[in-house]
């Protein structure tokens, strides 16, 4: 909530450069609350100004509606005390002709590079402390950032994201500000407002000069443009010539940790070769997808004119919605969209809608279901669903440890309630294949490990 | 002339153009019991003689009078109906919801249809169109009862058509009227030793006069047997004597069984099989007089084949009766209610399987019902099935209507070998659940999504939108513990009316300035424990669960969050928790005081930072992290600054008061949290005992909840806490005082602030229920809600505009729906009559609603 900017030159020659007057108490009103300008130093050698954020936060929220996924986050929270993009705007309105680098009775001195000495208090840095030296030092700032816990009564919670950040640099006015003016939502990796194609604009003209050749540009532009694939990929192809983002980010089926953990082996990719090769054998034309997602195995069965028809069921609503609009379900001609149906349905409840197909997927949903749950689902899924075939996919856990980026003895994905060794899902699968009068036999799904086996297991039961 | 039609009957009227149907129609129906075809006509076509619209017109016809049909209303169909073509899908359509179909044929001569035409001019069409109708209706009068028309009135003349009077029969079934109480008493089949021993314990007092049975019942009280009287067992004569004489002298009802139909048929001297104890029936027969043959042929033939009794709440029919059956009466009605239906297949023992059709049963009626021996009587979705088998060396079995309950009496012998061994061989292995807990081990997703119209005792009907059930139905699946255990979830509660006073946002008096004004005289003051709600669920033991709940290998109980997720993810925590209640419990002497082996409990479970883990370091912490990470430069920066611009002194100072309010905010929060390394670092506070074998306590108010609460807390004070609660008169002033005083002094010290409650635990209010209870938050804790500042004047002023509407409304709503679930729970209703209450609130949950109220 505050920036303070101290350099060896009299208040006078520092109020020039900032266009504001060291005598007075300077407010001004933004969107978002006020922003003061001061200054702590006056002296004849050294300065120093201050610029003061005074967000409202009972104002942020009024007026808006109340949903219950925001719930009370909306109302209290950090962004009143922290350095966060309201800074950025604030700098930009206050400080915008410095910043510009223009100054009407010192123009030679805002040209020319001075020892500046910062402190931003509050500035969150997702990332620690590390990235605000990867961040800064190849600008050729000298950084000091003091940590805090979230809580020096309870310790165990851990430390907090906010660090009091010191930066000394030998540049122009104009280069500080626009470096923090960048760097600093970048550290905080949120913004207050929504980011559309017009930051690209923005941030490719603060970066102009320095951002093309920052070693950490790739996270610059990520976070600054909020992880929008679309519109870091237009950013960084324009940076720099033939750049574009990781083509493997398209995929948002999974959440970003499960993708990050099994993204270098495609198993999606192969999950679906193998569940579409099996759908195939079998002859089946329709096929109910349980737990469909945002509708990745559904669009490549829509491509097969041979699946005659093809259902989605979700728990989630909202995956429903990405999976239609993935699909152009509202763009599909008429032969083509009476194939295809997604339903809002649940595996703990029976559901007519769903029995009657020739075979049913469900591909990484069984672990995310609690264990004493799983009764409910087998009963829905073989008894009343009662397809042909049913394709069950889940991870095995013996593969966990050749996973670089997973921590032993967690599982891949936050809501995963369980993960099965080979022997565990295929004592599962047949007891279940026995009660139900089906025929399972199971197929490794990606490159098998000779000891831990596959990456993800496939049980294929038939009747 | 008086025409007599079932009162529930599809009527059609034949007449050709001009006959006056329409002003028969009129004269002698409800305008809405009247389909016309002229009228079908005119909405599909703007024009009622659109011949071209015919078609589509009898669509809408046909379909309107299926709806009306489905739902047992009397239809009388406006058509000239002179063709067999046109009248079949009507008698078709009769069959297929098993009403009665009536014929009501206008036979005037065609001069006389002509001349009425005439003063129509929309009618205009020529005299062969009247006389083709004319003689296709006659054509027609002969083969009408052909047809499947069970009565058929034909009107001659204008002056028969002027006389008609209509009169409206009950249907025989229909014994609405006939409220009991009932002993529903099981098949028989001859065991007379055991029907006498029987009916004794029921309290009839039975004595022979004159080779005639006397039969005095228990006050008020009525015999009701569910058929199969004869074959198989000794004694069949003196059964059909005593139940005949019961029958007659008013004392007993009785349906037909398949084998009572049987005897009927040998009766009348067809050939039938002598097999399944025919001939033994027959031979003892044979012994009596021809009289008594008579006699029994002629009740036997008049049995009706079920009855609806009490208003539509109770049906007894002898192999149970579907409900889109119930009250109708067919060919299919009677072959039900005789047989059931079965799919085609035989057993390897050579029985027709059955179709179960008490597992899809959703009627609100009972349905008692015998026919297939059952080991013990059971429940299954408000049908139980009550031939234990006496014949076959099982018992004979009676249900008490109302009060369900089973008198049984073991049979002296096996009489009969039966077919297929209806009990399993030796003892039963394992624990088994009733039928009824099988059937609800699955829930099926047409009871819970979708808009739904919920029928609560406190608050007449709860509607559920459609979208709220889609948002329920993600979290119920994802999260949601086993439904079994799920019979009630907290409902939301209001803050009190916003105070004006001066730094505060909740002050006392309001909220019993609101109790004052609903008429309340009491109310009850507990304090309020800041952690998070939790609902715990209790058994004696692993047995009572699985009788109670139908829950097997899931411990002694459960507790569970507002939303019904299990509030621990190690489940070993959670058993120890609910073994130390349990032991509280047990030494505390309720499970005798309540005559229970099961509780349900409301509590609060503390520390906050137990369940709030998450909330606390995403949210709570680094907010009063940030701010104190920044107020003490920016309070210096400003200190240092005003040296120079003295008009900064002033805003130095507003910061240090900022700075200040963050401190205390982290102290707020800090007051509510602690590391929980065992079951020993946790607080139970429990605050509604909210039911127990049989019972739901909304009949005992706050006191008693408190009082006898308080008697489980001492049983183990390390874990629970006792709430502190003070009994206010609202109309003495210094009762008032005293609890504001009291709320000062709690909140003062850290303490949440209190939950005000009228004394009884359901208050009927001004206009609708009063708030069942209504919080007054303390002025620090409410820094947790409102931001660190907010109680700085000028963010007072703006936050002091809040609506409660919403919230009051939604807090009414789900509290009806939380006791709903609870009741039906109790009453040992189908799990799914639970469920979609409780998943009812957790719809109701995802209403938008300022979540700081």
């Amino acid at each position: 909530m505050l920036l303070t900017i101290a350099a060896d030159i009299p208040a006078s020659e520092l109020g020039y450069l900032l266009h504001k007057n060291p005598a007075r108490f300077h407010s001004f009103d933004l969107s978002f609350g006020k922003a003061h300008v001061f200054y702590p130093k006056v002296g004849s050698i050294r300065s120093e100004a201050a610029l003061l954020l005074d967000v409202d936060p009972v104002g942020l929220v009024r007026g808006r509606s109340h949903t219950a996924e925001a719930g009370l986050h909306q109302y209290v929270n950090d962004r009143p005390y922290i350095a966060s993009s309201f800074l950025s705007v604030a700098m930009s309105q206050v400080f915008g002709t410095a910043m510009s680098g223009r100054s009407k009775e010192r123009q030679e001195l805002a040209d020319q590079p001075i020892q500046f000495d910062a402190l931003i208090t509050a500035l969150p840095c997702r990332g620690g402390s590390e990235l605000l030296k990867r961040l800064f030092e190849p600008l050729g700032y000298e950084s000091e950032a003091k940590g805090y816990h979230l809580d020096e009564h309870f310790p165990e919670w851990g430390t907090s994201p906010y660090y009091t950040v010191r930066l000394r640099n030998h540049v122009r006015l104009r280069d500080l500000l626009t470096h923090m003016y960048v760097l600093i939502p970048v550290l905080d990796a949120e913004k207050h407002y929504w980011v559309g194609e017009d930051e690209v604009e923005k941030l490719l003209r603060k970066g102009e000069g320095w951002l093309a050749d920052h070693p950490e540009r790739q996270t610059i532009v990520n976070r600054y443009l909020r992880y929008d694939r679309k519109l870091t990929r237009s950013a960084l192809g324009r940076l720099v010539e033939g750049e574009s983002n990781d083509p493997e980010a398209e995929d948002i089926d999974h959440t970003q940790e499960e993708r990050s953990i099994e993204a270098p082996l495609k198993l999606w990719e192969q999950r679906i070769g193998s569940i579409t090769s099996a759908l195939r054998s079998r002859e089946a034309q329709t096929v109910v997808d349980l737990g469909c997602g945002e509708g990745k195995l559904l669009s490549v069965l829509l491509h097969d004119r041979s699946f005659e028809r093809i259902v989605g069921v979700d728990v989630s609503w909202r995956a429903l919605e990405i999976a239609s609009k993935r699909l152009h379900l509202d763009q599909l001609p008429i032969a083509q969209r009476s194939r295809i149906e997604l339903l809002h349905g649940s595996l703990m409840y029976k559901d007519k809608r769903v029995s009657g197909f020739d075979a049913a997927v469900v591909a990484e949903v069984i672990e995310h279901l609690d264990r004493p749950r799983l009764a409910a689902f087998e009963r829905v899924v073989f008894e009343h669903a009662r397809p042909g075939m049913v394709l069950v996919t889940t991870p095995n856990a013996e593969y966990n440890p050749l996973f670089p980026f997973l921590p032993s003895g967690r599982f891949r994905h936050k809501d995963h309630r369980f993960e099965w060794t080979r022997s565990e899902f295929q004592r599962w699968a047949m007891e279940n294949a026995e009660r139900f009068g089906y025929k399972v036999r199971f197929l490794p799904i990606g490159t098998s490990d000779p000891i831990a086996g596959p990456p993800t297991q496939m049980g294929v039961f038939e009747r | 002339m008086k025409l007599t039609l079932p009162e529930l009957s599809l009527v059609v009227l034949i007449g050709p153009s001009g006959s006056g149907k329409s002003t028969f129609a009129k004269k002698h129906f409800l305008a809405s019991e009247v389909l016309s075809s002229d009228f079908c006509r005119f909405l599909v076509s703007d024009d009622e003689n659109s011949q071209a619209a015919t078609s589509d017109a009898f669509d809408v016809l046909h379909y309107i009078a299926a709806k009306r049909l489905a739902a047992a209303k009397l239809t009388v169909v406006d058509a000239t109906n002179v063709q067999k073509e046109a009248r079949k899908p009507l008698v078709d359509l009769a069959r297929q919801y098993h009403v009665l179909p009536v014929a009501i044929v206008l036979n005037l001569p065609e001069r006389v249809c002509a001349d009425q035409n005439r003063n129509r001019p929309d009618r205009n069409f020529g005299p062969h169109v009247v006389r083709n109708q004319s003689q296709e209706l006659r054509r027609s009068l002969k083969g009408l009862d052909h047809e499947g028309f069970r009565h058929v009135h034909v009107l001659s003349s204008l002056d028969e058509i002027e006389a008609a009077v209509i009169e409206r029969q009950p249907l025989w079934n229909n014994r609405r009227f006939d409220h009991g109480p009932f002993d529903i008493i099981g098949d028989v089949h001859g065991c007379f030793d055991e029907l006498i021993e029987l009916l004794q314990r029921l309290g009839y007092a039975i004595t022979r006069e004159a080779d005639q049975y006397k039969v005095l019942p228990p006050s008020g009280r009525k015999a009701l047997f569910v058929g199969d009287l004869v074959d198989r067992g000794p004694k069949v004569a003196k059964v059909l004597q005593l139940v005949m004489a019961m029958a007659d002298s008013g004392v007993a009802l009785c349906v037909p069984g398949n084998h009572d139909m049987k005897l009927v048929k040998k009766l009348r001297g067809s050939d039938v099989q002598m097999t399944h104890g025919l001939a033994e029936t027959w031979a003892e027969l044979e012994r009596e007089s021809p009289e008594f043959r008579k006699r029994t042929l002629a009740f036997l033939d008049g049995l009706v084949s079920h009855y609806v009794l009490d208003g539509g709440g109770l049906v007894v029919a002898h192999a149970g009766m579907k409900e889109e059956m119930q009250g109708r009466g067919s060919g299919k009605v009677r072959e039900f209610a005789l047989y059931g239906e079965t799919t085609g297949e035989t057993d390897e023992f050579g029985l027709p399987i059955r179709v179960n059709w008490a597992a899809e049963y959703r009627g609100r009626a009972m349905v008692v019902y015998g026919h297939t021996p059952v080991p013990e009587p059971e429940w299954l979705n408000r049908t139980v099935n009550i031939d234990t088998g006496c014949a076959f060396g099982g018992a004979l079995t009676a249900l008490r209507y109302p009060e369900k309950e089973f008198v049984s009496v073991p049979a002296k012998h096996t009489y009969y070998a039966p077919a297929r061994p209806f009990i399993p061989e030796g003892t039963a292995p394992e624990p088994k659940l009733t039928a009824q807990q099988r059937q609800d081990e699955l829930l099926d997703i047409d009871d819970v999504v979708g808009k739904r119209i919920i029928a609560t005792r406190l608050h007449r009907t709860v509607t559920i939108r459609e979208e709220n059930a889609t948002a329920a139905l993600e979290v119920m699946s994802r999260f949601a513990a086993n439904p079994k255990w799920l019979i009630y979830l907290p409902p939301t509660m209001s803050p009190s009316e916003t105070s004006r006073r001066a730094g505060y946002l909740e002050y006392p008096e309001e909220a019993f300035a609101y109790f004052r004004h609903e008429g309340v005289a009491t109310v009850v003051c507990e304090q309020k424990h800041m952690g998070s709600r939790a609902v715990i669920i209790v058994c004696r033991d692993e047995e009572s669960a699985r009788e109670n709940f139908g829950v097997i290998g899931e411990g002694i109980g459960i507790c569970y969050t507002r939303t019904g997720r299990r509030f621990f993810s190690d489940a070993s925590l959670e058993q120890a928790l609910l073994e130390k209640v349990q032991a509280a419990v047990t030494s505390s002497g309720l499970w005798e005081d309540l005559k229970t082996d099961w509780l349900c409990l409301d509590c609060e479970l503390m520390p906050w930072s137990a369940k709030a883990q998450e909330l606390l370091r995403e949210q709570y912490a680094p907010t009063g992290a940030a701010a104190r990470a920044s107020f003490p430069y920016v309070v210096a920066a400003l200190e240092s600054a005003a040296h120079c611009v003295p008009e900064i002194s002033g805003i130095a100072k507003h910061y240090r008061e900022r700075q200040r309010l963050a401190d205390r905010y982290v102290a707020s929060y800090r007051r509510y949290c602690w590391p929980v390394n065992s079951i020993a670092d946790l607080r139970l506070a429990p605050f509604h005992l909210l039911a127990s074998a049989g019972r739901v306590y909304t009949d005992a108010d706050h006191i008693w909840h408190m009082e006898t609460l308080s008697k489980l807390v001492a049983a183990d004070p390390g874990l629970l806490i006792a709430t502190a609660f003070r009994r206010v008169d609202l109309a003495d002033g210094a009762s008032v005082a005293d609890a504001t005083n009291w709320w000062e002094e709690l909140t003062g010290s850290g303490s949440e602030g209190m939950v005000v409650k009228p004394l009884h635990f359901v208050q009927p209010g001004r206009r609708d229920l009063v708030q069942p209870a209504v919080k007054c938050r303390g002025r620090e804790y409410l820094r947790i809600i409102y931001g660190p500042e907010y109680t700085q004047e000028e963010n007072l002023m703006r936050l002091r505009e809040r609506g409660l509407g919403t919230k009051r409304s939604l807090a009414i709503r789900e509290f009806a729906l939380g006791i709903e679930a609870l009741e039906r729970f109790v009453r040992a209703e189908p799990l799914r009559r639970v469920h979609e209450c409780v998943f009812g609130v957790l719809a109701l949950e995802s209403e938008a609603v300022d979540p700081r109220l």
